[in-house]
């Protein structure tokens, strides 16, 4: 099963779950599955299109999916996926 | 370089760093001549201006508009008690002044913006951006871009921090990523923390700060391997961190001229769309002629109940989230005020209310508690 970890402002949507053990072949089919658990994800992750937004950059291992085959990267059992969003400080009341 | 001299109270003071065989005094005589401007003096910059005072960075700029809240210390730990209501760069110039007497520091005590940006970043060899909100981390990048500065960026959320250096030149010529290339574009307001989730744990900028730090010594010195296209996260809750790779992304748009960075984060939409005004209100000064009458009203607070240990004006408690399954505690008739921190969330609420459940008889608290606690009883504590 892969692993996708959630980043600490998206935990609230996950059940507090930092890490998510899901099957999945491709980084689409993970997101589609971690969307289909926890469906509010979906606004904070995806566009109207459902592209990934552009303020989160999705890591498989140490590798930007970008620079790999985007969604479509292949992933192995034991592989995991980073959702990494841009954070600007959050301190702000 | 080698005409930069020390004192002998300046070579005894960095001895502990002269002594390392990789850093020596030519590692010294770089942090003399190098000029780092630090954009805000708060989390992160508190740690990073101690450090890079202490370590004989011979000029240091300090960019912040704010005064010190008693909220901040904290975390900020370049201030104490006595700095409450000081302009921050001025308290932090005489607090890095105090450790390191060897150093030149300027100070600007104003908002970084598209105006005057381009005019202190160009001063400067290196910029350190501590600062906690979108618009002027854009900004600050694109600066950057412009002038070809080394970028040394971190950024924090409660438990979790990044660092990374960009727009760094090696000594071949290769430009390394910048902060576009990892987040083309923010997130628009609404996906940002509110204020119910901000907070952070005030060691975490002290943490991230420190490796800031490090890295700028390390990029003006030459030392080790900075941390160039590569993105440092730390999880302080589960003691774990990562390293990945920024992909330098060659659609990435080339950054001309600055912007108008508010509307590009789409700052000024949504101070517009602040519904506050557009439902039913009470000023605190009412509320508190009502409480005086002893009238018959409900008053209702929508924050979490840890905001209602710091301050309390005897509201009953629910949560913003917990509203629609607590509908039967909210009465339909008679007078019903609602309040939060600011009186955004509580008008947030009251548009849901009205809107979906047909209530007709909400009132928002204008200003929510900070009001009440400046205007009707000052001993009340605000955060």
């Amino acid at each position: 099963m892969a692993t996708v970890i959630i980043p600490t402002p998206l935990r609230k949507f996950t059940d507090q779950q930092a890490s998510v053990k899901l099957d999945a072949e491709t980084v689409q089919a993970a997101i589609d599955r971690l969307i289909e658990l926890y469906p509010v994800l979906a606004q904070h992750l995806l566009d109207k299109e459902g592209q990934v937004r552009a303020f989160v950059r999705i890591f498989l291992e140490d590798e930007d999916i970008l620079a790999l085959d985007g969604p479509n990267t292949a992933l192995k059992s034991d592989s995991t996926l980073s959702i990494i969003p841009a954070i600007a400080g959050g301190i702000d009341l | 370089m080698a005409n930069i001299e020390f004192s002998k109270a300046e070579l005894e003071r960095y001895s502990r760093h002269i002594i390392i065989p990789e850093f020596n005094i030519a590692g010294q005589r770089k942090l003399k001549a190098a000029k780092v401007l630090v954009v805000g003096s708060g989390g992160l910059g508190s740690p990073l201006l101690l450090y890079l005072a202490a370590a004989g960075v011979g000029h240091i700029g300090i960019v912040d508009y704010d005064r010190v809240d008693d909220s901040n210390l904290q975390r900020q730990v370049l201030f104490g008690t006595e700095s409450i209501g000081q302009l921050k760069a001025e308290a932090a110039k005489a607090r890095i002044e105090a450790l390191n007497p060897h150093i030149e520091v300027s100070v600007y005590n104003e908002f970084l913006n598209s105006e005057n940006a381009l005019d202190i970043v160009k001063g400067y060899d290196v910029v350190a951006d501590g600062t906690d909100n979108f618009p002027t981390r854009y900004l600050v990048n694109d600066a950057c871009v412009i002038l070809g500065k080394t970028n040394v960026y971190a950024s924090i959320y409660r438990f979790e921090g990044q660092v990374s250096v960009f727009n760094y030149k090696d000594e071949a010529g290769n430009l390394g990523p910048h902060y576009r290339d990892l987040f083309p574009s923010p997130p628009p307001p609404g996906l940002v923390p509110s204020c119910s989730e901000g907070g952070v744990l005030g060691v975490l900028p002290g943490i991230i700060g420190s490796l800031q730090a490090l890295e700028v010594i390390k990029v003006i010195t030459g030392v080790g391997e900075p941390l160039v296209g590569r993105l440092y996260l730390f999880d302080a809750l589960t003691f774990s961190h990562r390293t990945l790779k920024i992909w330098k992304n060659p659609n990435t748009p080339e950054i001309t001229e600055l912007i108008d960075y508010e509307q590009f984060c789409g700052v000024e939409e949504a101070k517009e769309e602040q519904p506050v005004a557009a439902v039913p209100s009470i000023s605190v000064q009412e509320l508190k002629q009502w409480q005086e009458e002893s009238r018959v009203f409900v008053l209702i607070d929508v924050r979490e109940s840890y905001e209602q240990e710091i301050v309390d004006i005897g509201g009953q408690l629910i949560p913003k989230g917990e509203i629609e399954q607590q509908l039967d505690q909210i009465p339909k008739t008679g007078d019903v005020v609602l309040h939060c921190r600011s009186g955004k969330r509580s008008a947030d609420v009251i548009e849901l209310l009205q809107a979906q459940y047909g209530y007709t008889n909400l009132l928002n608290l204008e200003g929510g508690i900070l009001a009440y606690a400046k205007e009707v009883d000052q001993e009340l504590a605000t955060y």
